[in-house]
């Protein structure tokens, strides 16, 4: 019964699975990455452009009340504000939505916006052809600009959902800044 | 289950070959399974008061709204310091020290598995505690984000102090999954033969399905408080958002270990319990059958329902669905276990000593605490619940009257075995009554201010709560200083004088190779195993 042996097995099996369950705790962030993409959880799939099939119908006997809202995070001095603080949208319409920027810090910065959609069950069905928060975008001192959005709301969207909301959080890049082109493409300098 | 049975390991235990160390060595090199589980009772007796201490520092603040004693930045630290110590200082170890008290005894083993492993896993836990102690000494705040530490209060506004918390929280873990480890290993390979796994005793099962629980979920901790580490210091982002992360991961990541964690609590009181109210009861237990698969059923259920912690963070309407369901199926398995300590009770030839007065409490207030658990679980009314002092005084009936009175049932009940003198049954009932009392008011009042609308985790508070507050406060107090009852008691029955011998069966009732052992149990047992019948 008491067999060092047997024990030694037993502890290496053991420890074999301990091992595998601290990997597994690193194997749920992709995991989470991929469910949230999956359902557009937390505004994951919206950060990746959708290409819209050619003969998206638009369905004109429905009206869906789109709000935009934008928050910039932390003590970043930083002017962030859409155009217009909401858009009515048929399902299947593409919208082209402005947002202003303004960089206040003083010095030169890249920034981006990280986005969230509420209804959390509305999410994946908000979708972006092209949109500033795919990127890094990089702001000289005092820079002023328009950025675009192109957006649709997918046409099977859930019948009781009536109103959405595309938030923005800006945050400040340095100590994240990817090796790439100044990316501006679509802005409107002002 | 194992009355039938012949012992012949004990008659010589006592011819003085191996006796223990003298002084300080004996303590800091044992491989002995009784001086650890020793070790490990004491340094959770004296994390309990440390952590009371804290907890009635919070309730003097709250006594009152506005300031009454400390500024809401050592409040804060209170409360998470509170929390850590009583989770991970006092009830985990005590479940510890009795797992390694008894279960060699139970089983008919000689020691644990790993003797050495076993000293070391003790060991690690004063050094982690001091480390995480140490740092209320530190200029700056010490840890200050709460128990659960959510990132981004732990990473980008985390106190520097949450380094040392980093690492005490992977001290602990480690001391946990070797624990662990020795009592699968002891469970699994050192029965006494004929001990099949369906004639082990009920406690010994609880631990084995507990223990698997820790051997899966504290590495996910140690996972947790890695990645915490690397967005602090090596530039990663798993929870950081500017980086491409995302916080809310970390509340997922969090609570898979998390919700399996709070079955590790309690699920060793269940065994405790399974062992006292058949005694008091002088019945067998009820469906040890049905408990057994209970156990394994709530373990389980315990890894899928973890983002009922989670409701509000913008979850698919079908996750809350599935959450709310999965967690509302654990109530089966812990009504079959309830039902069946009330089957046992029915018709039985019952007395009242404190172990079984603290098991009928336990039965009653863990019931209380378990039906609060079922209203959390249901997702619209938990989006009220949520953050307040429901949830305080939730997993306070189920873990103050629950763990925590199993551990005072369970040392009541053994400790004559241990120590070979009857405690203080007077004092003993003494403690039973101010605790239950105590507990009471401390806790059920903040139910209703919960109900009522007031936040957890404030160090102020609007008016109109203060009259409850103060009840609960006062309730603190009453249940703070009974424990100072349950230290005169124990010291009474380890270093007071013999009063008179015990038999080797102690109480009247009881059952299992424990009791056939002499009192006080000689500092080897079983070295001969013996054959269950």
């Amino acid at each position: 019964m008491n067999n060092p042996k047997e024990h030694k097995r037993l502890v290496l099996v053991l420890v074999a699975g301990v091992i595998f369950m601290f990997g597994f705790c690193y194997m749920l962030v992709p995991f989470y990455k991929l469910v949230c993409k999956q359902i557009g959880f937390n505004g994951q799939s919206v950060q990746t452009a959708t290409v819209p099939s050619a003969n998206m119908p638009v369905d004109h006997t429905r009206t869906i009340k789109v709000d935009f809202v934008t928050v910039v995070h932390g003590d970043l001095n930083f002017q962030f504000l859409p155009l217009q603080r909401h858009i009515e949208v048929h399902p299947g319409e593409t919208k082209l939505i402005y947002f202003y920027a303004q960089n206040q810090t003083g010095h030169e910065i890249t920034v981006q916006a990280i986005p969230s959609i509420t209804p959390s069950d509305a999410a994946r069905f908000l979708k972006k052809t092209e949109c500033f928060c795919f990127t890094q975008q990089y702001f000289f001192n005092n820079e002023r600009a328009d950025m675009p959005v192109y957006f649709y709301v997918d046409p099977s969207v859930p019948k009781n959902i009536h109103e959405m909301t595309l938030a923005y959080t800006l945050y400040d890049q340095t100590g994240f800044i990817k090796k790439q082109e100044h990316f501006t493409k679509g802005r409107i300098d002002l | 289950m194992n009355e039938a049975l012949s012992h012949h390991g004990d008659a010589h235990a006592d011819s003085g070959a191996h006796g223990p160390d003298k002084g300080f060595k004996r303590w800091l090199f044992t491989t002995n399974h009784k001086d650890i589980g020793t070790l490990y009772l004491t340094f959770s007796l004296i994390m309990l008061f440390v952590g009371g201490f804290m907890a009635l520092v919070i309730r003097l603040e709250l006594f009152e709204p506005g300031k009454v004693l400390i500024n809401p930045e050592l409040f804060n630290q209170m409360t998470t310091m509170h929390g850590l110590i009583m989770v991970f200082g006092v009830i985990m170890p005590a479940m510890a020290g009795l797992a390694n008290w008894l279960i060699p005894m139970m089983i008919g083993a000689p020691d644990m598995a790993l003797p050495r492993l076993n000293n070391w896993s003790f060991w690690l836990l004063p050094f982690a505690f001091s480390m995480l102690g140490s740092t209320l000494l530190m200029s700056g705040p010490a840890p200050d984000f709460g128990w659960t530490f959510y990132a981004p209060l732990s990473t980008t506004y985390g106190p520097k102090s949450t380094d040392f918390f980093i690492f005490s929280i992977h001290m602990m873990g480690a001391s946990s999954i070797m624990a662990a480890l020795n009592i699968v290993v002891t469970i699994f390979n050192m029965r006494a033969p004929g001990m099949t796994l369906m004639k082990m005793p009920i406690f010994v099962w609880n631990w084995l399905v507990t223990a698997f629980l820790l051997l899966a979920v504290m590495p996910v901790l140690a996972g947790c408080v890695t990645m915490m580490l690397m967005d602090r210091h090596f530039h990663t982002s798993f929870f950081n958002a500017a980086g491409g992360g995302d916080p809310i991961l970390f509340q997922h990541v969090f609570w898979f270990f998390g919700h399996p964690e709070v079955y590790i609590l309690i699920l060793p009181g269940f065994g405790v319990i399974s062992e006292i109210i058949p005694t008091f009861s002088r019945k067998k237990l009820f469906g040890y059958t049905s408990m057994v698969y209970a156990t394994i059923m709530i373990a389980f259920l315990g890894f899928l329902v973890w983002m009922h912690h989670m409701f509000t963070t913008g979850a698919p309407f079908a996750a809350q669905l599935f959450f709310m369901y999965v967690t509302m199926l654990v109530a089966v398995p812990t009504g079959i276990k309830v039902f069946n300590w009330v089957a046992t009770i029915f018709k039985g030839s019952i007395t009242f000593e404190t172990p079984m007065l603290f098991a009928l409490g336990f039965l009653i207030m863990f019931t209380i605490g378990g039906f609060s658990g079922l209203m959390l679980a249901l997702v619209p009314s938990d989006y009220q619940y949520r953050d307040s002092y429901f949830v305080v005084a939730h997993f306070h009936y189920v873990l103050v009257s629950g763990s925590l009175f199993t551990i005072f049932a369970a040392v009541y009940y053994w400790l004559p075995k241990w120590t070979g003198n009857m405690y203080s049954e007077k004092l003993g009932q003494w403690h039973f009554w101010l605790s239950v009392i105590g507990m009471n008011v401390a806790f059920l009042p903040m139910h209703f201010l919960g109900l009522a609308g007031m936040p957890r985790r404030i160090p102020d508070y609007a008016l109109q709560f203060t009259d409850f507050n103060q009840i609960c406060t006062v309730g603190a107090f009453i249940f703070g200083f009974a424990q100072l009852i349950f230290l005169y008691i124990v010291y009474q029955a380890c270093f007071g004088p013999r009063k008179q011998a015990l038999t080797n069966q102690v109480w009247e009732g009881a059952h299992g190779l424990e009791w056939t052992l002499p009192s006080p149990v000689p500092y080897h047992t079983f070295e001969t195993a013996p054959q269950i019948v």
